[in-house]
């Protein structure tokens, strides 16, 4: 299923040291805290982690969607296509998002407009993105809409989204996502309120129109199921900060970080029995009163007092694979 | 009540406590406002039989709209069935007396998926998890609250909790609050509708474990509706696949998940999120959605959707087959 990315070695999108903190009554929550990454052209990148680990605040970030006040990108960089999305004006970005940069959110009940009809809400992303006669924006919106295999689009641009099952919602919401022939789609959650059989139907939709366009994706997800069967290279995020970074086999054969271990022995399998799960146990840390060395600390079996005192380095542990645990370097 | 209801009941492992005999659940379509008449019937449930035993877990596996859910109001007695039995320790639940059916309601429990609605916000915990037993049994305040104190325990919460409001818990630990709550009867069945769906990744494994050790240690049997095989495969001994209110295929876990035989189980199976990068799957990607149950296709329900089709299937309804001990199918495959 996963196909090896690293033959293609264009990068779209490298972000830098991003930083994007709240401010709030009980002190500065910094929910993203220097978090790097960098995408290449055609490749799947999961982020996966916990709820509170800042995984969709970093989605918000790169789609300069992040509420201001309270929020704020305190440094850091966003390159894509040479522009630094952080720096550009808001005029600019509006451009960009959408057209250049593409989001799919989880829910399709509320992210689609239940008084426009589905034709309406492909058209106008066409519209705003692209100078081209009314004709071509209806017939293009019909064109997305056969690509993410909506049977009988032409009588089906007329509904309405209440009119469609929540699978065919979610395409129509990809529909949009892909009308402007983005160069990165961020997926934050798309499948979770489907059932199994549309979810595989749905992931394979997303493949198959990464192959045709050299798509980048972006996953955001807490499942490593997703992550198995999508991804090329993930990032588990914990407490605002990217804990293990590497290609999907690194993740899963060697975890390197204890978190990741943890996660991965604390799911259950599909092939096989499992005697017993290990639990993590506590609960993440708040992100407005983080402990000063690594966040982890006080939920990680093989805790050293280092580890409470000083946040670790990140830590390469083999090509392309890094981690930010003490116990990386032994 | 006396006292024999409040001491638990010590059930050898394996025994049948509960089963459903050819259970239906037909809800009426109706036309017109003031005349309505009945111009339909959506199947929600067609017939279906299960046991439940001590110390073991019943998985019921199926898309959106297949019956699950009804089943399990069914069990809790929150719908009445159109026909078929319910036996509780042999004895038919729906033709008893009103105590028989009152004992069968604080002997059958159920923990809901989402721990933020099914907690009431303005009852402290240790009124939540009395509030059963205030019901049910003839006990003073003091014993209740010290029945409550064990509970919490059992669950891995700590004395202090009681006082506290549910908002002062996060999602794993309210989890722990509805089930010490299921608990506080002695109850033999616990209904566990998607229990970890709701919660985060890392305080999943928490509350599977606990309510493993929960069921070794009060041999509770436990009807689990999931849609996470991959749950499925750790928490049950049994699973019943369901299609439009039917049970197209129930076996031991094992059998299931090693050799899945109906088509539409192993759609199911090959649609599921492989555990690891490598993990050879079948793709079997199923075309279109789930029929109407108003108007189900003829012969096997399924046969729009499989990839096996006869032209048998469009006519005739199969059987029920046993293909091994204990796993049952209803496929023209075999």
């Amino acid at each position: 299923m996963v196909t090896d990315a690293r033959v293609n070695t264009e990068t779209v999108l490298t972000v830098e040291d991003l930083r994007t903190y709240f401010t709030t009554r009980w002190g500065t929550v910094k929910a993203v805290d220097g978090i790097s990454f960098d995408l290449r052209k055609g490749e799947t990148l999961g982020i996966v982690g916990e709820s509170g680990c800042g995984k969709s605040v970093t989605m918000l970030s790169l789609m300069r969607l992040i509420p201001m006040p309270p929020g704020r990108i305190v440094s850091g960089s966003i390159t894509l296509d040479g522009e630094d999305l952080v720096q550009i004006s808001e005029q600019e970005m509006a451009r960009v998002r959408g057209s250049k940069i593409a989001l799919i959110i989880q829910d399709p009940m509320t992210s689609l407009n239940p008084v426009f009809s589905i034709g309406n809400q492909v058209e106008e992303a066409i519209e705003i993105h692209q100078d081209i006669p009314k004709r071509s924006i209806v017939q293009g919106a019909l064109e997305v809409l056969r690509k993410v295999n909506i049977p009988a689009a032409e009588s089906r641009v007329k509904d309405y989204p209440h009119q469609m099952s929540g699978g065919m919602r979610q395409r129509v919401v990809g529909a949009i996502g892909i009308s402007c022939q983005p160069q990165v789609l961020i997926a934050d959650e798309p499948t979770t309120s489907l059932d199994v059989t549309i979810q595989a139907q749905y992931l394979k939709l997303l493949k198959d129109i990464q192959k045709d366009s050299d798509l980048s994706l972006i996953f955001i997800t807490h499942d490593f199921g997703i992550v198995a069967k999508m991804c090329d290279r993930v990032a588990v995020m914990y407490a605002g900060r990217i804990v293990e970074h590497g290609s999907v086999r690194d993740i899963f054969n060697n975890p390197s970080h204890p978190y990741t271990e943890a996660l991965l022995a604390s799911v259950p399998k599909m092939d096989r029995d499992v005697e017993r799960l290990f639990s993590i146990e506590g609960q993440p840390p708040p992100l407005h009163d983080l402990p000063v060395g690594c966040s982890f600390a006080d939920r990680c079996p093989v805790v050293m007092d280092k580890c409470r005192e000083e946040y670790p380095d990140s830590i390469t542990v083999s090509d392309g694979h890094i981690s930010s645990c003490w116990r990386a370097s032994e | 009540m006396t006292t024999a209801e409040q001491t638990p009941q010590i059930t050898e492992p394996g025994t049948v406590i509960l089963e459903a005999k050819n259970l239906k659940k037909y809800f009426p379509v109706t036309k017109g406002l003031l005349i309505s008449k009945v111009t339909g019937h959506i199947k929600a449930v067609d017939d279906i039989s299960f046991e439940l035993r001590a110390g073991e877990t019943l998985g019921i596996v199926g898309e959106s709209g297949c019956g699950k859910s009804t089943t399990a109001k069914m069990m809790l007695m929150l719908e009445e069935p159109t026909d078929g039995n319910i036996l509780f320790e042999g004895q038919d639940v729906h033709s008893s007396s009103a105590a028989v059916r009152k004992s069968y309601r604080s002997s059958v429990q159920a923990v809901f998926q989402d721990p933020w609605s099914s907690l009431n916000p303005r009852m402290r915990v240790k009124d939540i998890i009395a509030e059963p037993m205030v019901i049910n049994w003839d006990i003073t305040r003091a014993e209740q609250q010290e029945r409550v104190l064990k509970l919490l325990n059992d669950v891995g919460l700590n004395e202090y909790h009681s006082n506290l409001f549910p908002h002062e818990f996060s999602g794993g630990q309210r989890q722990r609050l509805a089930i010490a709550r299921a608990l506080a009867l002695n109850p033999r069945v616990i209904v566990l509708d998607e229990p970890v769906s709701a919660l985060d990744v890392s305080i999943r494994a928490q509350i599977m474990n606990l309510l493993k050790d929960l069921q070794s240690e009060y041999n509770v049997a436990y009807m689990l509706i999931a849609h996470d095989l991959a749950t499925v495969r750790y928490m049950c001994t049994w699973v019943a696949v369901m299609y439009l209110g039917e049970v197209v295929e129930l076996s031991p876990v094992k059998d299931l998940y090693e050799s899945p035989s109906h088509p539409y189980t192993k759609a199911l199976m090959s649609a599921a999120l492989p555990s690891h990068p490598d993990m050879e799957q079948e793709e079997i990607i199923l075309q279109g959605e789930v029929p109407s149950p108003l108007n189900p296709p003829p012969g096997c329900y399924f046969h729009p959707r499989c990839p096996a089709a006869m032209d048998r299937c469009s006519i005739d309804k199969p059987e029920t087959k046993e293909i091994s001990p204990g796993h049952t199918l209803s496929c023209h495959l075999f």
